[in-house]
């Protein structure tokens, strides 16, 4: 079995970890700090191709393989968690088009992503329809040969910022899962706009919002798939996203990691450096032993994927393991601070702050266990 | 223009290097390799004369296997091939046999401009590009921190850094020149030059392809030979002088300062 990767995936990695570390991780904190949306380093992210680089050849992208996206987002998130998910967030957006879309549709939304800087967002969440995606309100009715959206979405990563939007809303209320179409659309579509930004614990810099459908009217050529096949692409969507977010977890383990090593090195107490105490020691081999666990998790998901598999369970697997790997990696890399770990000064609190959002997108850790033990126990 | 970016790889200069126990060399199993950071410069610039003049640009590299992967980078962020020199023979050079190695590849080469960084971040000798330019009796530059090429291609002003000053150099092409930092800002190699560099050329050159004699190059033809590598001495730990009053201080300073550090 080999575990190693490609020498394009090395150099793939090689570019986003030179990428992440000399552009990405300077302006981390300044941008967590501040909120502000870092436009600078999305748009030297577009210029390298990382924004499209999941998109299908054929229809301006690169359609490098998830095992490649993989390898990427790690990179990326260890610059900074909130840029990270920027970027991945956008392709979360494009893949019901690529999953779902028409040729005429692909070419329409896709192809246009490769001439200009473009982000893209995920439309599903309601104040009333987190994890219970079914139960959104959002309501889709026929007009004139199209439809009329009316609804609220929220927590929209990119919701301000995305001049794409794939949005999902129930066509037929009666239907439950069965009654959710999905849709592609223009930010700048009549009766749609961004509502209040959320202020979050961490990731600060990503942009996440309300985003609000007044009577917006839409054709039939805005709609992706067939009426009542919404719930389906959305799932798939995320299936197919899941190892992205497991990948920006072990990043932002890693970086915590990382930190926490080179501190052990440096910091003395009791005239000895506290690397030397063993309680130093078992936390730091635990980090070190669940990241190395939550990638290789990762890229068996990631690889499924590419080889066409079914992988539900196995993504699921790779992004609560590594989401809860990453959250308990920070808080102890907080911990070997000590007080400086928690002061905003030093980078780990950011960490800790960070990877709490892991554990809650994307589906939440809970819904995660619920896939899996209904994969399992099924008939 | 054609132009040649002569480029080596060294270990990142945030590698830990230790010296072998015999004193041999440096241990180089598990050090990461880099392109030599200046050898960038001349990558970037070679990048940016293409975009303006049109033609082809190549990246010639002499080394073991592990080389190509510094030249997989250089045609990721845009230079067309690449000529990598290998051979057992070549083992063992010193600046003048690695001159001598490149020079006999170029020599079947249309140039216009041969770029490079100053000098390796490892070997710190400064002497490859210049050796070269002396081989193929063509003018040089060295420490360029600015590069206009005329707009018919067959001359070029450089600005040079020198001690306290700089010195603006008009040559005619072809010519040497080696890079220096701030002459550009080299590119991050892009996805897409990934995936493109994948299917350029890289041309195998062995001792049999260049012409040479085995006795110009290698340990067989170094003129030079390092005679041990010793680690750094260990930076010693600073003294403080604390707690007593000034004249106290100043008396234990200079104490310190002639019995010690005997600097007085």
């Amino acid at each position: 079995m080999d575990f190693s990767l490609t020498d394009e995936q090395k150099q793939l990695q090689d570019m986003a970890r030179k990428f992440a570390n000399e552009q990405m991780a300077p302006k981390a904190a300044e941008y967590d700090e501040s909120e502000e949306f870092p436009w600078p380093i999305i748009e030297q992210a577009y210029e390298l191709g990382i924004l499209t680089a999941g998109i299908p050849q054929e229809h301006g992208g690169l359609g490098i393989s998830h095992v490649d996206e993989v390898v990427i987002t790690e990179e990326l998130a260890w610059g900074c968690a909130g840029m990270g998910t920027s970027i991945f967030a956008s392709q979360l957006g494009l893949i019901p088009i690529t999953i779902a879309g028409s040729e005429e549709q692909k070419k329409k939304y896709l192809e246009p992503l490769a001439e200009k800087c473009t982000l893209a967002a995920f439309c599903l969440t309601e104040p009333g329809a987190g994890s219970d995606v079914a139960g959104m309100s959002l309501a889709v009715k026929k007009k004139n040969g199209g439809y009329v959206l009316n609804g609220t979405k929220c927590f929209i990563t990119n919701g301000g910022v995305a001049k794409l939007y794939t949005v999902f809303g129930k066509s037929d209320k009666e239907k439950g899962a069965r009654g959710i179409t999905a849709f592609v659309l223009p930010a700048d579509t009549k009766g749609v706009s961004v509502g209040k930004v959320e202020h979050k614990l961490g990731q600060r810099c990503s942009n996440t919002t309300e985003v609000i459908f007044e009577d917006a009217e839409l054709s039939e050529e805005n709609r992706l798939g067939r009426e009542g096949e919404g719930f389906k692409i959305a799932m798939q969507t995320l299936d197919a996203s899941r190892p992205m977010v497991a990948a920006a977890s072990v990043g932002v383990a890693r970086r915590a990691m990382e930190h926490s090593i080179q501190y052990a090195k440096e910091r003395k107490q009791f005239g000895q450096l506290i690397g030397e105490f063993q309680a130093v020691q078992f936390m730091i081999a635990d980090m070190a032993k669940g990241i190395e666990a939550a990638r290789l998790l990762t890229y068996q998901c990631a690889w499924m994927l590419d080889q066409g598999m079914r992988a539900s369970r196995f993504s699921s697997y790779a992004k609560c393991f590594a989401a809860d790997t990453a959250m308990s990696v920070t808080t102890d890399a907080v911990q070997i601070f000590g007080g400086y770990g928690y002061s905003r000064e030093y980078p780990v609190e950011k960490l800790m702050r960070d990877a709490k959002l892991m554990q809650i997108y994307e589906g939440t850790n809970q819904v995660q266990r619920v896939v899996i033990a209904r994969d399992l126990l099924k008939d | 223009m054609n132009i040649v970016v002569c480029m080596k790889q060294a270990p990142d200069t945030e590698a830990k290097i230790k010296v072998r126990d015999d004193g041999s060399g440096i241990e180089e199993q598990g050090i990461k390799y880099v392109m030599n950071p200046y050898d960038e410069y001349g990558v970037e610039e070679a990048l940016k004369l293409k975009e303006k003049f049109g033609g082809e640009t190549v990246v010639v590299t002499m080394g073991p296997k592990r080389v190509i992967e510094a030249m997989r980078t250089a045609l990721a962020m845009g230079i067309d091939k690449g000529v990598h020199i290998d051979d057992p023979a070549f083992e063992g050079s010193d600046s003048l046999g690695t001159a001598r190695a490149l020079a006999a590849v170029l020599k079947g080469m249309e140039y216009d401009l041969i770029l490079g960084g100053k000098q390796a971040i490892d070997g710190d000798c400064a002497q490859v590009l210049t050796s070269v330019a002396e081989l193929l009796d063509i003018p040089q530059v060295n420490i360029v921190t600015e590069l206009n090429v005329a707009e018919d291609g067959k001359s070029a002003t450089a600005h040079r850094r020198i001690e306290g000053g700089e010195e603006v150099v008009e040559v005619k092409l072809p010519a040497v020149m080696s890079c220096e930092k701030g002459l550009n800002e080299p590119r991050y190699a892009s996805l897409p030059g990934i995936m493109k560099a994948k299917k350029k050329e890289i041309k195998e050159v062995a001792l049999a392809d260049s012409g040479l004699n085995a006795d110009e190059v290698g340990k067989a033809g170094a003129k030079t030979k390092i005679t041990a590598y010793l680690p750094l001495a260990e930076r010693q730990p600073g003294k403080k002088l604390e707690g007593v009053e000034p004249d106290e201080s100043a008396k234990q300073l200079v104490k310190y300062l002639r019995e010690e550090a005997k600097v007085i």
